[in-house]
């Protein structure tokens, strides 16, 4: 029987989802689903956007207004529809390759914005809906079938690139994490800028067979020993750290938004009338 | 009253108050030559109606905004020119699939690739019908005046909303450029197309599905309380995606049958002095004002020639060339480009008459004087 939240916020007749058994991405898709549900929103006035790749199609099974866009340009598309209508609020869905590769420069212009667009990002290190290719964010020396010698690319901290060109909240969290990542989506929602989430998600048709990562168990336990919470980091030795990555909260700042700035505009004619 | 504003203008700017006049409140862009005007005086003009400009990070950014405040429901614009006009084609059939309403400005200049920036040139026509994968629908319109600049953006949004589809506007740098003295017509004297919305209550609505002889689907906004699905994948009537080749059958039947099965509504043309002709020169854009020049004076000569200027470049007016084709001895196209359009023109005349082709791609101007000489040659 299907949970109250999939009932109340899926598409139901629309699932089982097609991704991979073993997949993170569903685990993703539910924290997303949570947050909304935390927060109450109205899912008529919620617009969730994605663009091409496993992850763009989370949208499809989630019932809000959904546009499921071309490659990369989810961010561009979700800015025409924020800035057309602010009271909608923006939830970008996409993936390492789709908004750190061929979309990477919409989402530091919608960071540097500033515009009120929460975006999760399902990182698996690879490209998975193509059948494997290194991405953006695949290690240093990691296989893909377009990296067979190993790949020599440097991978993107996503959350510290969108950081530094102006999200107001950047985040981290993971497939395992699962209660911690709804929180850092609740958040990233709450603030009124652009927010960016990370979770890591798991690849073990396509990363994990490829790089010897085990079933889908063992790539969750690995989330699991190798995720340190920033806050927990904070008091450790370096030495305790290598190999590690950092999950939570990374940035909360707060900076003129984006479509408020654009209406005071165009309050100033108003009030000339 | 009526009033009507007579200004100086250019090109670019008729563009911006047609698309004012016609309901335009989105504009997401990049700046380009020779159309950044277009952006410009839309950042200046959109707040003052409440509408909103953004200068988006480029080209394609600029036209996926303009589809999603479409599909937020405000009238949508983007302006180009040739490099910026194929970056923009992935998006282009985007909304051709999910029949977004969106105007699409290409103020046309010398190419390829970077090219003459600064020149005109009529050499995208053919990329305005082919330039995104796969077989769609596009209407595509050609001003030759500013004033005709302002009616056809006005044209444009109409179509773009009654048909779901995107319009593209091809002008070019002359037009563009060009300032004229034009009489803007009153509002009450514009007539203005809305999309149709739905009727139906939100649990009864599949966005692609149409009534009985019908061919465009009624669209919601996102907001409206709707919640419905849009993808660039084939799709059925819900919205969702399939891979039935019987849906994608009928999914693009469907849009290229909206387009065709009005062709009366879509076409407009000029015809001038093409009664008793024996040569007609058939010019579009700019040229076809040097074209209609040539065809005054060779008149004046005595020479029984005339102008076929097609507005609507897409869909090509067939049926019209072709009845031509069966009239007159010979028809010459004259366009800025090395033989584009002159190809549908000899496709359609079906050996009729002679069909030849006057053209340039230097940035320079077909003159009157050139279209005078090859009249004379043909004769």
């Amino acid at each position: 029987m299907a949970s109250k939240l999939i009932k109340d916020y899926f598409r139901t007749d629309k699932l089982p989802h097609i991704w991979c058994p073993g997949c993170g991405h569903g685990i993703l898709m539910r924290s997303v689903a949570q947050a909304i549900d935390n927060l109450g929103l109205d899912k008529d006035k919620v617009c969730i956007v994605s663009g091409i790749g496993c992850s763009s199609r989370a949208p499809g099974y989630m019932d809000f207004n959904t546009l499921h866009t071309t490659h990369g340009r989810a961010l561009a598309f979700a800015t025409g529809v924020k800035l057309a209508r602010p009271e909608l609020e923006v939830i970008v869905v996409t993936g390492d390759g789709d908004c750190a590769a061929i979309g990477g420069n919409h989402l530091i212009h919608a960071a540097r914005r500033n515009i009120n667009i929460t975006t999760v990002v399902f990182n698996n290190n690879i490209y998975g809906m193509t059948g494997g290719q290194y991405s953006p964010t695949t290690p240093t020396n990691e296989f893909g079938t377009t990296a067979p010698y190993g790949n020599i690319d440097k991978p993107f901290d996503i959350p510290a690139l969108a950081g530094a060109a102006g999200a107001t909240y950047t985040a981290r969290g993971t497939a395992y994490h699962a209660k911690q990542l709804t929180k850092l989506v609740e958040k990233g929602i709450k603030n009124k800028g652009f927010s960016l989430i990370e979770g890591i998600s798991i690849c073990p048709t396509y990363y994990g067979r490829k790089n010897k990562k085990g079933s889908a168990v063992d790539m969750m336990n690995w989330l699991k020993d190798n995720a340190v919470d920033i806050k927990v980091a904070e008091k450790l030795p370096k030495e305790k750290l290598e190999g590690k990555f950092l999950i939570g909260e990374f940035k909360n700042t707060t900076e003129p938004e984006y479509t408020e700035e654009y209406m005071k505009i165009i309050e100033r004619f108003q009030k000339e009338r | 009253m009526k009033s009507r504003k007579v200004k100086l203008m250019q090109g670019n700017e008729a563009c911006v108050e047609g698309a004012i006049a016609a309901g335009m409140r989105f504009y997401g862009g990049y700046p380009i030559t020779p159309s950044t005007e277009i952006a410009e005086i839309s950042a200046v003009k959109l707040p003052a109606v409440g509408g909103k400009f953004i200068q988006m990070e480029d080209e394609i950014g600029g036209i996926a905004a303009a589809i999603g405040g479409s599909l937020a429901g405000l009238k949508s614009m983007t302006a180009t020119s040739g490099p910026g006009f194929s970056l923009k084609q992935e998006n282009l059939g985007y909304a051709a699939i999910a029949e977004i309403p969106l105007v699409v400005v290409n103020v046309q200049r010398g190419g390829p690739s970077t090219g003459l920036p600064t020149a005109p040139a009529q050499g995208d026509v053919m990329q305005a019908k082919w330039g995104t994968h796969g077989d769609h629908p596009i209407i595509a319109l050609s001003p030759s005046s500013v004033r005709e600049t302002f009616d056809v953006t006005v044209r444009a949004f109409n179509l773009a909303e009654k048909y779901r589809t995107p319009v593209v506007i091809l002008t070019d740098e002359v037009v563009g450029h060009m300032r004229e003295k034009i009489e803007i017509p009153d509002p009450s004297e514009i007539e203005i197309i809305d999309r149709k919305k739905p009727e139906v209550d939100p649990e009864n609505y599949l966005p692609y599905e149409v009534k009985d002889g019908e061919l465009v689907p009624p669209m919601a906004a996102f907001g409206d309380g709707y919640r419905f699905h849009v993808t660039g994948l084939t799709h059925d009537e819900t919205g969702f995606p399939s891979n039935s080749s019987e849906i994608a059958e009928a999914l693009l039947n469907r849009l290229m049958n909206k387009i065709n099965a009005n062709l009366d509504d879509i076409l407009d043309y000029e015809e001038f002095m093409c009664d008793d002709a024996e040569i007609v020169v058939f010019s579009y854009g700019s040229t076809a004002r040097s074209a209609k020049s040539a065809v005054k004076k060779l008149r004046e000569e005595g020479i029984k020639v005339g102008l076929f200027r097609p507005i609507t470049i897409w869909p090509f007016p067939e049926e019209k060339v072709y009845e031509l084709s069966k009239k007159v001895k010979s028809i010459i196209v004259a366009e800025m480009n090395l033989g584009q359009l002159v190809l549908e023109v000899e496709r359609v005349s079906k050996g009729n008459c002679k069909v030849s082709h006057l053209g340039k791609a230097n940035g320079e101007v077909i003159t009157p004087n050139e279209i005078v000489s090859r009249v004379k040659e043909v004769l």
